[in-house]
C-alpha cells in the first residue's frame, strides 16, 4: 500500500477522539489571546524574511515601473530620468487621441478580441467535452499529453512552424504545386492575417485550454447523469441539462479573464509577424506601444499609450465581474 | 487488497466506481450504447486536432535528418525520408552562432530557473504558516501586481536606469517571480501537516531545515511543475532579448538565433552560407535541412522534460489554483 493509498483512505472520520479535524484541540489558538506584535514578530521573523527576495524583486521590477508611468506626462529623456524630464501634463495623450495610426493598432485589437471570442473561446470547452467522453483513459491521457504540448512552445517557434506549414514554400503550398493547383501564401496575406493568428493562437493555447473544463468536468456528480438517463435524458440532453450548467462557473469564470484581457491579444507573435504582413493589419497596442516607445525612443509618448490600455483594461475587467454578478455567478471576486 | 467500499471515504470524481475499481474501458450501465455515427465524428475530430500538432513536427524533424536528395524528391519539407543523415546537427553543433546560443540558453535557464525558485518556495513557505506576522501586507503588495502593471516601456526603463542594457540579469531578474506561482506554491505548503512541522521545530529544526527536510520532499509534484513553468520561461526567452541585448550576437538565446535564421533569414556562421563549418561545398547540408535543425534544437530540450512532468499538470495546477 502506497503512502498515496493511504492518504486517500484516512478521511474517513468515524467519530475518532483522536483526529483533530473531527474534534477541535482545545488548545488550538482560536481561543486563545492574541499575542502581542512585538512577540509575534520575534517569533516570525525568519518567515517574514524568507519573503523579502521575492518581495524586494517585485519592488523593483513591478511597483518600479508603475511609478515610471509617470514619464507619460513628461518629456522623457533617459539623462534626466524620471526625476528631472520636463513635465508636459496631457500633451502626449492630446497627440494620442489625434493619431490615426493609434484608432488603427486600437481597431485592431479589439476587432481581435471579438473574433478570438468567437472562434477560440468555445473551442477547448467542446474538446474538454469530447476529451471527457473518451472512456479509454490512456487514450485520454495521450491525447491530453498531445494537446497541452503547443503551449510551451515560444510564439517565434510556433510562427516558424506555420511558415513551414502554410507559408509560400511550406508543405501546404508544396502539395498544391505539385497537384498544379493554384498557390496560397497565407503568411502574407494581410487580407486573412486576423484568422491566421486566431488560428495560431488556437493551436498553441487551445490544448492547454482544457485544463481547467477538464476539472469542472470531473466536478460534476455522476449520480446526476445516471438519474437523468433514468428520467430518459438522452446524449444530447445530458450535456444540455447537466454538463453545460456544471461547468458554467468556471465558462463564467473564463470568460471574465478574457474579456479583462480584450486589450492584450498577444505581443510576440505580431511582433514576429510584423514584417511579413506589414503594420496595417499587424499593429495592435502593444506593437504600437513598443514601436513608438522604444524604437522610435519617443518613450513618453509609448508610455501613454501603455497606461491607456492599462486604464482601460482595468475597467474592462470591473465591467465584466459586474457582467458576471449579474449572471449570479462569483466572477474573479465578490465584492 | 481490497477495501470494503464503506470505509474508502467519499467517492471523488468519475474515476472511483460504487464497488470495484472501474475497468478504463467500461461504459456505466445507464448509458446508452454510442451511436456509429457520434464515435466516428469524435474520431475524425480527435484525430484531426491530434494530427495538427503531430504532423508538423515529424515533418520538420524528419526534414532536419535529410539530405539535398529527399529535400529535392519531396519538392521541400520531408514526409517520406528516403535515407537519414546527421550532417545538419553536425554542422550546426560545429561552433557558430546556434552551438554558442545552445551553450548560452542553457546557462540561462539553469541560473533563471534555480532563481526563481529559490526565490518562490522561500516565499511561498514564508506565508503559508497560518496567521504569521506581516502575512497580510506581504500579501497584497504581491497581489496588487497581478492587477496592476507599469508596463513594457516603463520596465524597460528602469531596467535601463539600473545598468541592465546588454547584460544577462536584465534576462533573468525582471521577471524571475511570478505571484501566480507563488500563490499555487503556497496553496500546496499551507496543506503539508502542521503536527510534522510542529514536531520538527520541537527537534530543534530551523526554518530553513524545515524547508529542505519535510517542505520540499512532500511537494514534489507542484515544486517539478513551477521548475518546468520557469525554466521554459527562460527557454523561451525572446522579447527580453530583442530589449536588452539585441545587437551582441554571442548573448543571443536559441529563440532569437531562431528567429533572426528562420523568420528573417539572416545568415551567420556555422550555417552552411559563410563556409564556415563543418561542411563546406557541395556535400554542405541542405539550407532547409539546416533551418529544421534550429527549430528542432529549440523545442528538443522541451520534449525531453515534458513527459516526466506532464502527468503532474493537473494536480500541480488545479489543486493550487483551486485554493489560492
Amino acid at each position: 500500500v502506497s503512502t498515496d493509498d493511504l492518504r486517500e483512505r484516512v478521511p474517513v472520520r468515524q467519530a475518532s477522539p483522536r483526529d483533530p479535524a473531527a474534534a477541535p484541540d482545545p488548545l488550538a489558538d482560536r481561543g486563545a489571546p492574541r499575542l502581542s506584535r512585538r512577540i509575534r514578530f520575534r517569533r516570525d521573523r525568519t518567515l517574514l524574511l524568507m519573503t523579502m527576495p521575492a518581495l524586494l524583486l517585485l519592488v523593483v521590477f513591478n511597483y518600479g515601473p508603475m511609478f515610471g508611468t509617470v514619464t507619460a506626462f513628461q518629456f522623457y529623456d533617459p539623462i534626466s530620468g524620471f526625476f528631472h524630464s520636463p513635465w508636459l501634463g496631457l500633451q502626449n495623450f492630446r497627440q494620442l487621441f489625434g493619431d490615426p495610426l493609434f484608432w488603427g493598432a486600437l481597431k485592431n485589437t479589439l476587432s481581435l478580441s471579438a473574433i478570438q471570442l468567437v472562434l477560440f473561446f468555445p473551442v477547448p470547452i467542446a474538446l474538454a467535452i469530447m476529451l471527457n467522453s473518451v472512456l479509454n483513459t490512456r487514450l485520454r491521457s495521450l491525447i491530453q499529453a498531445i494537446v497541452y504540448l503547443p503551449h510551451f512552445f515560444s510564439w517565434v517557434l510556433v510562427v516558424s512552424i506555420f511558415q513551414q506549414m502554410l507559408g509560400g514554400a511550406g508543405l501546404l503550398n508544396q502539395f498544391l504545386r505539385h497537384h498544379h493547383i493554384h498557390t496560397w501564401d497565407v503568411m502574407t496575406n494581410p487580407h486573412t492575417f486576423f484568422l491566421l493568428v486566431t488560428f495560431q493562437a488556437i493551436w498553441k493555447e487551445a490544448g492547454w485550454g482544457i485544463i481547467v473544463f477538464l476539472a469542472a468536468l470531473a466536478a460534476i456528480d455522476p449520480a446526476l447523469y445516471e438519474a437523468a438517463a433514468a428520467d430518459g435524458a438522452g446524449r444530447w440532453r445530458r450535456t444540455w441539462h447537466i454538463t453545460l450548467p456544471g461547468m458554467r462557473g468556471v465558462i463564467v469564470l473564463m470568460l471574465v479573464l478574457r474579456l479583462g484581457n480584450a486589450l492584450s491579444v498577444g505581443f510576440e507573435q505580431f511582433l514576429v509577424q510584423r514584417l511579413s504582413v506589414g503594420t496595417n493589419a499587424s499593429e495592435v497596442l502593444d506593437t504600437f506601444s513598443y514601436y513608438y516607445g522604444v524604437v522610435n525612443s519617443d518613450y513618453s509618448y509609448g508610455v501613454a499609450a501603455g497606461l491607456f490600455k492599462g486604464v482601460m483594461s482595468l475597467i474592462l475587467i470591473l465591467a465584466a465581474n459586474k457582467l458576471a454578478h449579474a449572471f449570479g455567478e462569483d466572477g474573479l471576486y465578490r465584492g | 487488497m481490497t477495501i470494503p467500499s464503506a470505509i474508502r471515504g467519499p467517492v471523488t470524481g468519475r474515476k472511483a466506481g460504487p464497488t470495484t475499481r472501474r475497468q478504463p474501458n467500461r461504459r456505466p450501465v445507464w448509458e446508452e450504447k454510442p451511436t456509429m455515427v457520434g464515435q466516428f465524428g469524435k474520431g475524425v475530430t480527435l484525430t484531426a486536432v491530434v494530427l495538427a500538432i503531430v504532423v508538423p513536427l515529424y515533418t520538420i524533424v524528419v526534414t532536419s535528418l535529410s539530405g539535398q536528395a529527399s529535400i529535392n524528391i519531396a519538392g521541400g519539407l520531408v514526409l517520406l525520408p528516403h535515407g537519414l543523415t546527421l550532417n545538419g546537427y553536425r554542422e550546426i553543433l560545429s561552433g557558430g552562432t546556434v552551438t554558442r546560443s545552445l551553450a548560452v540558453t542553457f546557462g540561462l535557464t539553469a541560473v533563471g530557473t534555480a532563481i526563481s525558485m529559490t526565490v518562490s518556495v522561500l516565499c511561498a513557505y514564508g506565508l503559508s504558516r497560518v496567521r504569521t506576522f506581516g502575512q497580510k501586507p506581504v500579501l497584497m503588495l504581491m497581489i496588487v501586481t497581478m492587477f496592476f502593471s507599469g508596463g513594457l516601456i516603463p520596465s524597460f526603463l528602469v531596467v535601463n536606469a539600473l545598468g541592465g542594457y546588454g547584460h544577462y540579469w536584465a534576462l533573468i531578474l525582471p521577471s524571475a517571480v511570478s505571484v501566480f506561482n507563488i500563490l499555487i506554491m503556497r496553496g500546496f505548503y499551507a496543506s503539508t501537516s502542521t503536527d510534522m512541522i510542529d514536531a520538527a521545530r520541537i527537534d530543534g529544526a530551523s526554518e530553513w531545515r524545515i524547508i529542505w527536510s519535510i517542505v520540499l520532499p512532500t511537494t514534489k509534484a507542484v515544486s517539478a511543475v513551477m521548475a518546468l513553468f520557469y525554466a521554459v520561461g527562460y527557454w523561451n526567452s525572446f522579447f527580453n532579448v530583442m530589449l536588452y541585448v539585441p545587437f551582441d550576437h554571442n548573448k543571443w538565446p536559441i529563440q532569437y538565433v531562431l528567429y533572426q535564421y528562420v523568420n528573417l533569414g539572416t545568415t551567420m556562421p556555422g550555417t552552411g552560407a559563410t563556409q564556415v563549418g563543418a561542411f563546406t561545398g557541395p556535400s554542405a547540408p541542405a539550407p532547409l535541412t539546416l533551418e529544421m535543425g534550429v527549430v528542432v534544437l529549440s523545442l528538443v530540450p522541451i520534449l525531453l522534460v515534458y513527459p516526466f512532468v506532464g502527468r503532474h499538470f493537473t494536480k500541480g495546477m488545479l489543486t493550487g489554483a483551486i485554493k489560492g
